[in-house]
C-alpha cells in the first residue's frame, strides 16, 4: 500500500528541515561567540540534503530525503578590533563567527515552510488512509 | 451469469491503486523539494490507467533465465516534470504546483473511495435482497 509509504518520506522530509533549523538555530545563537584566535571561532553550519534512490527502486519509487551531513561555511571569519575584550589576541583583535543573520533567517523560513508542507502531506494521507479503512461500511 | 468481483467493482479499484501511488511520488517531491539536483517526478495518470484498462499483453517466458517484463500497471512510468522557472541549485520541484497537485490527487482519491463505497453498497443490497 503505496499511501503508507508517505509516512517515511513526508517523515524523512520533516527531519532533514528539522536538521536544517536546528544549524540555524546554532548559528543565530552562536552569531556573536567571540574568539581569539581564527581556528577557534565557531562557523556558520549547513547540512546537505540528497535524495535517497537506494531505497527507491520500480516499486516505490519516492525518494526519502537523506541528511549526507554537515558542511562549515568557508567564508571568512570576521575579524574586530577591540583592545578592551578578554578574548582579545596580542594585538587587540577578536574574531567572530561567518554567520550571515539574513541568510540564515531566509534559510530558517523556507525550512519552517518545507516542514509544514510535509506536515499538510502527511495529514491528508492519514485522513485518506482513514477513509480508506472506513470502506465499505 | 457469473458476477465477479472485477465486473461489480469496475476500473475503480486500479483507480485507487494508482491515485495511492501518485500521491507518494508526490509526497516524495514535496519532501525533497530543497534536496539539490533533485528532478520532479509525475505520474501520467491517464496513460498508465489507460494501459491497466487494456488487455495486457504479456510476454512469454521460455526459459527460467529470462526477467519477468511487468505489466503497465505494476510499474507505471514515472516521467520528470518540466519546471516554469530554472533554479541554481539544479532541483526542479515546485512546492506550490506540487501541493496543488497533491491536494487535486487527494480529492480524486477520495471520489474513487466514493464510487467504490457506491458499488459495495449495491452489493450489500444485491446479497440482502432487501
Amino acid at each position: 500500500m503505496s499511501l503508507f509509504r508517505i509516512f517515511d518520506v513526508s517523515g524523512s522530509g520533516m527531519s532533514a528541515q528539522t536538521v536544517r533549523l536546528n544549524t540555524t538555530a546554532s548559528n543565530m545563537a552562536n552569531a556573536e561567540s567571540v574568539s581569539s584566535s581564527a581556528n577557534q571561532t565557531y562557523r556558520a553550519r549547513h547540512p546537505v540534503f540528497s535524495a535517497d534512490f537506494d531505497k527507491a527502486n520500480r516499486n516505490t519509487p519516492a525518494a526519502e530525503v537523506k541528511v549526507l551531513g554537515i558542511v562549515e561555511s568557508s567564508a571568512p571569519v570576521r575579524v574586530e578590533y577591540r583592545p578592551d575584550d578578554p578574548q582579545a589576541d596580542e594585538k587587540g583583535y577578536v574574531y567572530l563567527p561567518n554567520v550571515n543573520p539574513v541568510e540564515e533567517l531566509s534559510n530558517m523560513i523556507s525550512a519552517s515552510r518545507s516542514y509544514q508542507d510535509n506536515v499538510e502531506v502527511l495529514n491528508t494521507s492519514k485522513e485518506l488512509l482513514n477513509r480508506t479503512l472506513d470502506l465499505g461500511r | 451469469m457469473a458476477l465477479t468481483f472485477n465486473q461489480a467493482l469496475g476500473i475503480h479499484p486500479q483507480a485507487l491503486s494508482l491515485r495511492g501511488r501518485r500521491a507518494e511520488v508526490l509526497a516524495a517531491n514535496v519532501a525533497n523539494a530543497d534536496t539539490p539536483n533533485y528532478k520532479a517526478r509525475d505520474l501520467d495518470f491517464q496513460t498508465v490507467l489507460a494501459g491497466a484498462k487494456s488487455d495486457q499483453l504479456s510476454l512469454t517466458r521460455t526459459s527460467d533465465c529470462h526477467l519477468a517484463a511487468p505489466g503497465p500497471s505494476e510499474n507505471p512510468e514515472l516521467k520528470y516534470r518540466v519546471p516554469s522557472h530554472p533554479s541554481v541549485d539544479g532541483n526542479s520541484v515546485e512546492p506550490d504546483r506540487e501541493r496543488a497537485e497533491f491536494a487535486h490527487n487527494a480529492v480524486n482519491y477520495q471520489s474513487s473511495l466514493t464510487f467504490l463505497g457506491g458499488r459495495f453498497r449495491s452489493l450489500l443490497t444485491a446479497i440482502k435482497g432487501e
